[in-house]
């Protein structure tokens, strides 16, 4: 290898649906010799030794033992977001690659994103933006109300960094919040938001107008809401998901909307994403579905953008790698 | 009127499009005795008289010099929310009439309302919530749906009342960076606990923030205040939110404005009128959100609307001072 080429980087693609962005494109390609998959597969025998390291972005490409047995030379996955779930960790580094991800820079957003669909739902948002702009809307009848949301309590599952970024939020709306988690936080991280720790989820359920899921997907995370605990909700509440879809069983979710065992939900994240066009969570009028786009927003997406080739550069050239996921 | 009566209380209707709510009526019977106007203006003479009181739901009825004139005995008039834009305050005061609002109801649903539009413009929530509910399998790039961050930008808030300021307040949580425009300087305490900076020009501003909220009551000093000149001021990346008024902006001046990219997108509570006609071009601008005068639409506010009124209008009739008289300036 000429000692100035830039380490060449596997991708999925450029420009497409779920491709590196065009505005990234000047940034990466002055630190690396992108290949997309496409490319790579036209001329697999040449490029496999040469691909260093795989920047995943949306997820893509996905990584397999196929792959990683085609790819000597690989050292770093960078993906993006801060999710792993669909990495298959222990298989990867037992090709010795290390693999990173970005987990605070999507914080904010994602909590963000959270305070947007509670409220959007709690005040039928989407419902009454339908109303205004309709054709057949001749007037806004005066018993057409939404749910409070100062005064109400926030049972937030997952008190990670979006989860308490999400109850530093829910705190100036004057919400009560309660909270569940893996372990317990400190006193002083629990009395700067005034959350209440709930040892056993079915508390923090009974007692919420809003449930909100902030966790990681995890084996012990999958379907973490299913029948028992949708029934254990107050009829009057409402269910927001900014973690994984496989963290609710979906299925139930149906049901108890449709049979109003909860009263609404509002959904960053299904399972698949996106859902098939006939599936029943399209068509309620209880449900706002928005395509993950928890961390989408120009700035956060070029912060991960730089993050992931730091990570990669840091560990092409043998350095502890920022933002490093180990299995 | 006889001992152990309770005091009339004239209301538009009950039900209804814009009545008073079905939930609200066994409280208000408790107190008064309810006549609506379709009774009254069956006998106009008998009741005339016995009306001592008037709760206004949504602006009605509509209070002029001839109803005034009808109702002798008439001591106060209650308006659910805030906004008096509707009523000739001099008018009503000149019969010797009170007049209420319900100040301390509203201010948190309508921040709440406020930010809630605010957050929904900034993300894109229809517009991605269509995409991902249509029928059909929408081509589009991940690219092309792309929000504005919130956290860290920039909150002008023209009006820093009661509502201005606990939406400075929920903001703040944020992490945004708070501007504010207002008749009056707010005290140095409050601004700091909200980490909030007085422009004390409106260009000021309008230049520098990313999200500019309308929180103003509606004035013929505040009427149209963002016209041409001021959509012109802010960025071509800001957004207008407008929870005040429909009258405190220029709405064609506005549309033009958002036609032509001179701002990035508006989210709007109130129009002129209310709802706006079927055909009108806001309708379609894909970057335009219109709710349908959410601001205190929840069981919980409209009821502590109700609460209010019934306490201004007994302290009217029982001599007492009013919790929130609100005088003709």
């Amino acid at each position: 290898m000429e000692g100035q080429e830039l380490p060449y980087v596997l991708i999925d693609s450029i420009g497409e649906r779920y491709g590196v962005y065009v505005d990234h494109l000047g940034f990466l390609k002055k630190r690396f010799h992108l290949i997309t998959m496409k490319e790579y597969l036209e001329n697999k025998t040449f490029l496999s030794k040469k691909i260093r390291a795989i920047y995943m972005w949306y997820h893509r490409p996905a990584i397999n033992e196929e792959l990683l047995q085609s790819l000597p030379n690989l050292k770093v996955v960078a993906s993006s977001g801060v999710g792993i779930d669909h990495l298959d960790l222990k298989l990867i580094s037992s090709y010795g690659v290390k693999v990173s991800n970005t987990p605070f820079a999507v914080s904010t957003d994602t909590a963000d994103m959270g305070m947007a669909l509670l409220l959007a739902s709690a005040r039928r948002l989407v419902e009454g933006h339908e109303m205004a702009v309709s054709p057949d809307t001749e007037y806004f009848p005066a018993d057409w109300l939404g749910v409070e949301v100062s005064g109400a309590t926030l049972g937030i599952l997952g008190m990670g960094t979006i989860g308490y970024k999400v109850a530093e939020r829910a705190k100036a709306f004057e919400m009560k919040i309660l909270y569940h988690n893996r372990n317990q936080r400190k006193k002083e991280e629990e009395s700067a938001v005034g959350a209440v720790y709930c040892k056993k989820i079915d508390d923090l359920l009974q007692q919420s107008d809003f449930v909100l899921l902030a966790v990681t997907l995890t084996p012990q995370t999958h379907k973490l809401i299913g029948k028992r605990e949708l029934e254990l909700m107050k009829p009057t509440a409402t269910l927001i998901n900014i973690s994984r879809g496989l963290v609710v069983d979906q299925d139930a979710l149906v049901e108890a909307l449709q049979n109003k065992v909860i009263k609404a939900a509002a959904l960053d994240v299904t399972y698949p994403e996106p859902l098939p066009r006939d599936h029943p969570l399209l068509k309620l009028k209880n449900v706002i579905i928005t395509p993950h786009v928890g961390s989408a927003t120009k700035k956060t997406r070029w912060v991960m953008m730089e993050e992931m080739a730091e990570s990669i550069e840091a560990g092409l050239a043998g350095l502890p790698v920022p933002r490093e996921v180990l299995p | 009127m006889e001992e152990g009566e309770l005091p009339w209380l004239l209301v538009n209707e009950i039900g209804g499009i814009r009545g008073i709510l079905h939930s609200h009526v066994p409280f208000l019977k408790k107190h008064f005795h309810l006549i609506t106007m379709k009774e009254f203006l069956e006998n106009r003479k008998d009741i005339g008289k016995k009306v001592q009181a008037i709760y206004l739901w949504w602006h009605k009825p509509v209070i002029n010099k001839e109803l005034l004139q009808s109702l002798p005995n008439l001591k106060v008039i209650a308006n659910s929310g805030v906004g008096m834009d509707h009523l000739d305050l001099k008018l009503v005061a000149s019969f010797g009439v009170k007049m209420a609002n319900a100040p301390r109801a509203v201010s948190s649903t309508t921040a709440d309302t406020g930010m809630a539009l605010l957050l929904a413009s900034a993300r894109r929530l229809v517009e991605v919530h269509n995409i991902s509910v249509s029928p059909s399998v929408e081509k589009y790039c991940e690219a092309d749906i792309l929000g504005v961050k919130v956290t860290g930008a920039t909150l002008g808030i023209i009006g820093m009342g009661s509502i201005g300021y606990k939406i400075a307040l929920r903001a703040k949580a944020f992490e945004m960076n708070i501007l504010y425009h207002n008749r009056t300087r707010r005290k140095v305490q409050e601004e700091q606990d909200v980490g909030a900076t007085y422009c004390k020009k409106i260009d000021s501003l309008l230049q520098q923030a990313d999200f500019v909220m309308l929180v103003v009551s509606l004035t013929p000093q505040t009427h149209k205040l963002i016209g041409k000149r001021e959509l012109e001021l802010m960025k071509p990346t800001a957004t207008l939110i407008n929870i005040s008024r429909g009258a405190v902006v220029d709405q064609e001046a506005l549309l033009v404005a958002l036609q032509t990219g001179v701002i990035g997108a508006a989210a709007l509570d109130v129009t002129s009128p209310e709802p706006l006609p079927r055909d009108h071009p806001l309708l379609k601008l894909k970057n335009v959100i219109i709710t349908p005068h959410l601001g205190i639409k929840t069981n919980k506010a409209t009821y502590m609307i109700t609460e209010e009124a019934v306490e201004n209008i007994l302290a009217a009739l029982n001599g007492l001072p009013l919790p929130s008289e609100v005088l003709p300036s």
